[in-house]
Formats: structure tokens, C-alpha cells, sequence
């Protein structure tokens, strides 16, 4: 902000009181112009006001509802409470003693009567398969148990003959709970309740936390190779002919995305087009047929051009602005053109390489409606597993910690390139 | 002077044309000659075609017709960088991502001399321009003046024998604008380089150069040095392009060996000396130096006089420029010096005025 001074050399409104700078009419120069500077700001305030609102319940909102729901583990707390108090007494070893069951059947009676013990069968069924069918079944039973309720329990459900049921019971006790993000990263609890990896043959996420991020990383590539000539090209050319291009290549957003990914899908399946006229050409045999879509290769190529646009248009932005005359001054200097591209164009151009780059590999990161379509099983992406667990199998808690551990790794990622290229970009020439 | 002795020719022009989009001639002909250590200056209006020719000796644009020669052979088909050639660009065109040094450094080190011996070139030509102490910033940091002399040792640090500037001090104000010239002027002497210089300023063309070639629509209306060109211009259009000048139009009556009395349109008759219009009847434009036309005096006598009225006086501290009424124009200027005999001059005063034949030049009618 400026500070004005309050200073007027010699002039007649020169007014000071007690030593301090005063306007014609007395008030005080520094409250003046604080008043000044606050109706400026409460302007400027009403100016972003609806956006801010609107920003406020469509997105930090919602994220924050979704990190919260991450971590948030209500279910057990509220419906068992006295079961879990009767829980803190025990030591994890063995079965757990007749209070522990008195409370329980007394909770499940009343649960099973208001239904809230569904809740919990699904929440427990998370940790441990056959939870669900343990509790339904026996929360039915529950109100027609006669003490000693330990050896009705045992008798109900296999799995109340297990330790490792009810350490898990003590453990989802508590209304925050880690185990979303354990799972997330392919992780479990053994035993002694320390995390540790999933078998082998049972993790899915680390392996598609990695498979989203390379495929993005080679997205982001492609798209860099393939704009970067075209930017280049449309930045030299007068404004008519580069209108033209900037056409085409702004193309795939003025047609909808099924339709493209439709068209995709005539062209590259088994029989479609390329796989037709390769055999026609005799590149490829009847039965060599290649699989170009439903999976990974299918994806790249899909979401390549869908995100293309978004690297040319900053890499044109920012190409348009380098004169001609710095290549130029290279050569007349003695510079080969290819040391005058390399020394001196590139480096100016990397703010647009940074900026397209992040756009590109942040958009497929979390990329969805392509490879649901042309994936197949190879081209998934975790934001598709994402989906799986909000419209299919439910769990939201796990869906939730997938994306707030996506959310985390693109912030993390965007202050690593900060760090590197942002405020300093030019260093890297 | 450097074109009454000439040397030997560096730079040539042979008919040299060029043509952007094949329709309209941007350079027609071009025939110039340029020695070994001449500082040329290449003047004219905008769009005259001055930047083009630079553009086409440096190789960033080829001629369409007819050959330009660098030490007597012809460049058409090397590359720019091939050309070794000094250029100043006129935004300066330093590498915004690279230090002052760095940028010094590149010519050095695309020709692989190692790194001490650059150094120490980078440094040498840093304090030609007095900015040894800027090494570290970058272009952006400095101010214009500043980044205008870098780009200077940037294009002299490879020590190249031919320098071309493109209106290299086209940004900066006046003062600045006349110290730089000094300075490139000073380093042209220093160093013996040739320099082609371009510009449309004619003080910074008049006080800077060995020749000066004012181009006009695609050609060289006249090649000379800045006195000649001042005092003996060839052709209208550089009578009026160079310094003021009173233009008046009429027709040759007769012919007297150099002088030829030409009839005025209002009918006064004025003596003056033939340059390019020669022929009895032929039209002719008269061209008049403000500051050679003088109050007549008792007992003085020109071969050109005439009764004026004062139109308007402005003071000029040095001298006074008025502006007077005579053979039936109304923008006849003459300057007249500030001296105390001068100061009685009211506006709508009867003067008589004079002129001497050899001042007054009858050039081509256009
Ligand atoms: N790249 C180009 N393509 C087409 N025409 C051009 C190009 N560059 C210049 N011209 C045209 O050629 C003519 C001469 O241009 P040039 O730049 O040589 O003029 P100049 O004498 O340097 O003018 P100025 O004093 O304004 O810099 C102009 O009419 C201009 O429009
Ligand atoms: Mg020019």
C-alpha cells in the first residue's frame, strides 16, 4: 500500500496540531486516511463477497465435510457406549468378562428395537468380514438372552469366540479413528493392534496411488511434447493463421466428452478403425490384433488430447510474449539455432511449461469420467476407486481418506514446485 | 573526412531489393559502399526501409535480388551466426534469465574460449561501459541507460569488426540520449570498428557520423557527410528531411552558368544556384536555410531582395525565429541571431530582407 505523505512542502494546507499532521477541516491526517482506506476495503470486500459465499458452501465446505468424515467414527460411540465402558476394565487378552456382555445385550436390544444397529454392523463390518452378520444375527436374539450373557454371546456367532473382534470393538470405540487412512495405504492392525502392511495379494491402493500418479506423469509429458511445437508454431505465426490452430486445438472442449471418448472408442477398439486399416495394410496379422483401449494405453491417449488444450494455452500465452529478437540477438552473438532455442528460448519459456504442467497432471490426477470409460481394469485411476467406495460399496470413510490423501499429495506437490521453479522459475535456465 | 578518402570498401550493397510479400518493393536498389572503420548512419521516415536492410546484412532476412558483401564476399547463404557481426537491437534484447556477466559470457562461450580468458574478455568489456560492478544483476535490474550499455560490450565483447545498431537509443530521454552517443562514438574511435548505425533522429545522426545515407521509400536519396548533407542537399525530399528549410515552388526563366533565376508562383523572380533542375521552363523547388536569409542593412546589398512583414516572433534565447510574409507566402521562416541591432523587430513591422544566390539551391520540383 502507499503511504502518503503527509508532507505538502510549503503549501497553505499545511495545518498541524500538537505536532500532528491535520486536514483543512482538523481531523487528524492518519484518521482520515484511515477512514479513506476502509471504505476502500469494505468496497472491495462486497466486490468478492458472492464468490466468497459461493466458494465457502461449494468447496471449503464440502472438503473440509470430506476430511472430517476421514477421520470421523460416530457409529460405535453413540449406539454401544456402556459396552464400551465395560471394554476399558479389559486387558485384550482372551474374552472379554460378564459385564462387557450384560452392557452389550442390553445395547443391542434397544439398538435392534430403533435400528441403529445396522450402523454399526456395517461400521464393524469395515474391520472385519462377518462382522455385519455376527451383530444382525445376534442383536435379534438379544432381548431373549438370560444371564450369564457371556456364554449366550458365545454360543450366538463364531466370531464372539474371537479376541480379535472385540480389540477391534475397543478400538473403533472412540469417536476419531485412523483406521480409513491405515486402509487407504494398503496397511492393517495385527494382533497387538500395531499397524502393519495388507498381505501382499490384498493391497490394491498404494499400487493405484502410484499407477495414478506415473500415468499422470506421462500424461503430462505427452501433452508437454505434442503442445510445446504447436505453441511454438501458433507464437510465430500472424494472428489470423494461429487463430486458426488455436481452433483446433481448443476443439476437444467444444465437443462433449462422451462424444469424444465415443469416438475414441470407434477408433481404437479391437475392430475399429486403426486395428482395421493396420491389418488392411499388412502391419499387423488377423490375430495381432492391438489392444489400444480399455486399458492403460486406451486412458493416456483418451486423456491426452482431452487435456491438451490445457498446456498450449499457457505455453501460447506465454510464448507470445518472448520477441523475436532475443533468438535473434543469440544468433547475431554466434549462437547456433539450436543453442539459441535451447540457451535462451526455453528458459523463457518455462512459466508456461510450469504452469501447463501442473494444470495437466493436477486435472488427471484426479481424473474420473476417461478411464471409468476407456479404462477397462488396467486404465483405473484411484480416483475411480474413489467412486467405487461412495456408490457402491458405500464406505464412505475410506472414499473420504482417498481423497483428502489426493488432496494432500497435489498440495504437497504444488509447494515442491514452488520451492523449485515458482518464485525463482528462471533459475533452472 | 572518412568518404573523401576512401578506404577499402568493407560492406557492400549491389543492387541490392526486397520484397516481404512479393508485391511491393520495401528496399529498391541499393547500392552502398561502406569502409573499414566508417561509423554510416542509415536515416530516414519510418517505414523507409531502414531496419530491412540492417535485418538483411545481419541474416535474419535474405535480400530477393542482388548480393550483399562483407570483406568482399558475398554473405547471401551464411547463417546469422556464422556472420560475426556485432548487433545492438533496439529493446536491447538481453537474456532476461541470465546475470549481465552471463550474458556477456554467451558469445565467448558459444565460440568455447575457456573460462578464464572470458572472464576476463566479460570484465575488460564491462568497464568500456563503466558497469564492471553490475556483473551479478540481472537485466531487470538495471535501468535503461544501463541496460543499453550492457547491451553494448554484449555486442562488442566478441570483438567483431562490424557492429550494426538498430535505433539503440530509441527509449532513453534527451540527456541520457546525448551522453550514449558520445559514449558509442568514443568507443567507435577507440576500437576502429564499423559501425552502421540506424536511427530517425538527424541531431543523433548529424553529430554521431562519418556518412549518413537518408533512405526514403526503399532507396538513398543521398549519401554524404552531415555538413554536405546540411549545406548541399541534393534533392527536396533531404533538404526538407534535414534541418528547416523554406521550400518555394516556381519555374526556371533563364540559365546564367551555376545560377538560374527562377520565376515564383506570385511572380518575384529569385537568383539561385542551379543543383538538379538546370532546364529553362523547368519546375523547380527552392530550398532555404532559415538562418542564411538577413535583415538588409543600409549600404548592404544581396542578389536576392525583398520587402516582408512580420508575422509572428518567437524568442528563442540564441536566436529569434520569425515568421514572415514575402513573394506571397506566409511561412517564410528566418532566423535571425540575438544580437542587440535585433531587437527592434515588432510583429506586423515592414523589413526588408535578403539572400545571397549561393544559399538558395533549385532542386527537383517534387
Ligand atoms: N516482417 C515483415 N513483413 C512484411 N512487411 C514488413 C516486415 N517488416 C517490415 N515490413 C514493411 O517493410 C517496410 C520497411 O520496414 P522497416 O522496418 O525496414 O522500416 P524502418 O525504416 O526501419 O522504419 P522505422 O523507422 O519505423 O523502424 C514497412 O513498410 C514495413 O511495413
Ligand atoms: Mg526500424
Amino acid at each position: 500500500m502507499t503511504q502518503i505523505d503527509g508532507t505538502p512542502n510549503g503549501s497553505d494546507n499545511d495545518h498541524k496540531v500538537n505536532g500532528q499532521m491535520v486536514t483543512v477541516d482538523g481531523t487528524p491526517l492518519k484518521a482520515s486516511l484511515k477512514r479513506a482506506e476502509r471504505k476502500r476495503t469494505l468496497i472491495a470486500f462486497l466486490l468478492v463477497a458472492p464468490l466468497l459465499t459461493y466458494l465457502l458452501i461449494s468447496f471449503i465446505f464440502p472438503i473440509g465435510q470430506m476430511m472430517w468424515r476421514s477421520v470421523d467414527n460416530p457409529q460405535l460411540v453413540s449406539v454401544l457406549p456402556k459396552t464400551l465402558e465395560a471394554l476399558q476394565d479389559w486387558d485384550g487378552e482372551g474374552i472379554p468378562d460378564e459385564p462387557v456382555f450384560e452392557a452389550l445385550a442390553q445395547e443391542l436390544t434397544v439398538a435392534s428395537a430403533n435400528r441403529t444397529i445396522g450402523r454399526v454392523a456395517v461400521r464393524l463390518n469395515y474391520e472385519i468380514s462377518a462382522a455385519r452378520g455376527a451383530l444382525m444375527r445376534t442383536s435379534r436374539s438379544a432381548e431373549d438372552m438370560e444371564p450369564p450373557y457371556k456364554e449366550a454371546f458365545l454360543d450366538a456367532h463364531r466370531l464372539w469366540n474371537e479376541t480379535e473382534f472385540y480389540r477391534i470393538i475397543k478400538r473403533e470405540g472412540r469417536p476419531l479413528t485412523a483406521s480409513y487412512y491405515v486402509a487407504a495405504f494398503d496397511g492393517t492392525y495385527n494382533e497387538d493392534g500395531e499397524i502393519v502392511m495388507q498381505d501382499e495379494n490384498r493391497r490394491i491402493y498404494i499400487d493405484l496411488f502410484i499407477r495414478t500418479f506415473s500415468m499422470s506423469l506421462g500424461i503430462t509429458l505427452l501433452t508437454l511434447l505434442l503442445g510445446f511445437p504447436i505453441s511454438f508454431l501458433m507464437a510465430s505465426l500472424p494472428m489470423r493463421k494461429a487463430n486458426l490452430l488455436m481452433i483446433f486445438v481448443l476443439l476437444p472442449f467444444w465437443t462433449s466428452l462422451l462424444v469424444r471418448t465415443t469416438s475414441w472408442i470407434v477408433l481404437l477398439q479391437q475392430q475399429g478403425v486403426i486395428n482395421e486399416l493396420l491389418i488392411f495394410l499388412g502391419v499387423i496379422g488377423e490375430d495381432g490384433r492391438l489392444g489400444m483401449i480399455y486399458n492403460m494405453t486406451g486412458t493416456i491417449i483418451a486423456m491426452t488430447h482431452i487435456l491438451l488444450p490445457f498446456m498450449v494455452l499457457p505455453l501460447y500465452s506465454v510464448m507470445k510474449t518472448i520477441p523475436p529478437s532475443y533468438v535473434r540477438a543469440a544468433k547475431s552473438l554466434g549462437a547456433t539455432p539450436w543453442t539459441a532455442f535451447w540457451r535462451i528460448y526455453v528458459p523463457q519459456t518455462l512459466p508456461g511449461i510450469g504452469a501447463g504442467a501442473v494444470l495437466v497432471f493436477i486435472i488427471s490426477i484426479g481424473y474420473y469420467i476417461t478411464p471409468a470409460l476407456v479404462g477397462g481394469q488396467s486404465g483405473q485411476m484411484i480416483s475411480n476407486l474413489i467412486a467405487y467406495h461412495m456408490q457402491t460399496s458405500l464406505n464412505w470413510g475410506l472414499a473420504a481418506a482417498l481423497g483428502s490423501v489426493l488432496l494432500i499429495s497435489v498440495l504437497i506437490l504444488y509447494w515442491v514446485y514452488n520451492r523449485l521453479v515458482g518464485a525463482d522459475s528462471l533459475k533452472l535456465g | 573526412m572518412e568518404n573523401e578518402n576512401p578506404g577499402e570498401v568493407f560492406v557492400a550493397f549491389d543492387r541490392v531489393q526486397k520484397s516481404y510479400d512479393g508485391e511491393e518493393l520495401v528496399v529498391k536498389d541499393l547500392n552502398l559502399a561502406i569502409s573499414k572503420g566508417e561509423f554510416l548512419t542509415m536515416l530516414g521516415p519510418s517505414g523507409s526501409g531502414k531496419t530491412t536492410c540492417l535485418m538483411m546484412l545481419a541474416g535474419f532476412e535474405t535480400a530477393t535480388y542482388g548480393d550483399i558483401l562483407l570483406d568482399g564476399k558475398a554473405i547471401n547463404n551464411i547463417p546469422p551466426h556464422k556472420r560475426g557481426i556485432g548487433m545492438v537491437f533496439q529493446n536491447y534484447a538481453l537474456f532476461p534469465h541470465m546475470t549481465i556477466g552471463e550474458n556477456l559470457a554467451f558469445p565467448l562461450e558459444v565460440r568455447g574460449i575457456d573460462k578464464s580468458e572470458r572472464e576476463a574478455k566479460v570484465m575488460n568489456a564491462l568497464s568500456m561501459v563503466q558497469m564492471e560492478s553490475f556483473a551479478g544483476r540481472r537485466p531487470a535490474q538495471l535501468s535503461g541507460g544501463q541496460q543499453q550499455r550492457v547491451a553494448l560490450a554484449r555486442a562488442l565483447v566478441f570483438e567483431p569488426e562490424l557492429v550494426l545498431m538498430d535505433e539503440p537509443l530509441g527509449a532513453l530521454d534527451k540527456n541520457l540520449r546525448e551522453q550514449m552517443q558520445y559514449e558509442i562514438k568514443h568507443l567507435h574511435d577507440q576500437l576502429g570498428i564499423t559501425v552502421v548505425y540506424v536511427t530517425h533522429d538527424q541531431t543523433e545522426a548529424l553529430t554521431m557520423s562519418d556518412r549518413i545515407a537518408v533512405f526514403d521509400d526503399g532507396r538513398i536519396q543521398q549519401l554524404a557527410s552531415p555538413a554536405d548533407l546540411y549545406e548541399r542537399p541534393e534533392n527536396a525530399f533531404v533538404a526538407q528531411f534535414i534541418g528547416e528549410n523554406n521550400k518555394m515552388k516556381g519555374k526556371i526563366e533563364s540559365k546564367d552558368g551555376d545560377i538560374v533565376t527562377v520565376r515564383l508562383d506570385d511572380g518575384s523572380a529569385v537568383q539561385s544556384l542551379a543543383i538538379s533542375a538546370h532546364e529553362t521552363d523547368e519546375k523547380t523547388t527552392l530550398s532555404l536555410r532559415p538562418e542564411r536569409v538577413f535583415v538588409v542593412k543600409e549600404g548592404q546589398s544581396f542578389s536576392n531582395c525583398f520587402d516582408a512583414k512580420v508575422e509572428e516572433l518567437i524568442y528563442l534565447g540564441d536566436h529569434i525565429r520569425s515568421r514572415l510574409s514575402v513573394c506571397g507566402r506566409n511561412d517564410f521562416i528566418m532566423k535571425v541571431p540575438n544580437s542587440s541591432d535585433n531587437h527592434s523587430m515588432r510583429k506586423g513591422q515592414s523589413i526588408r530582407i535578403g539572400w545571397s544566390e549561393q544559399d538558395c539551391r533549385a532542386l527537383d520540383a517534387s
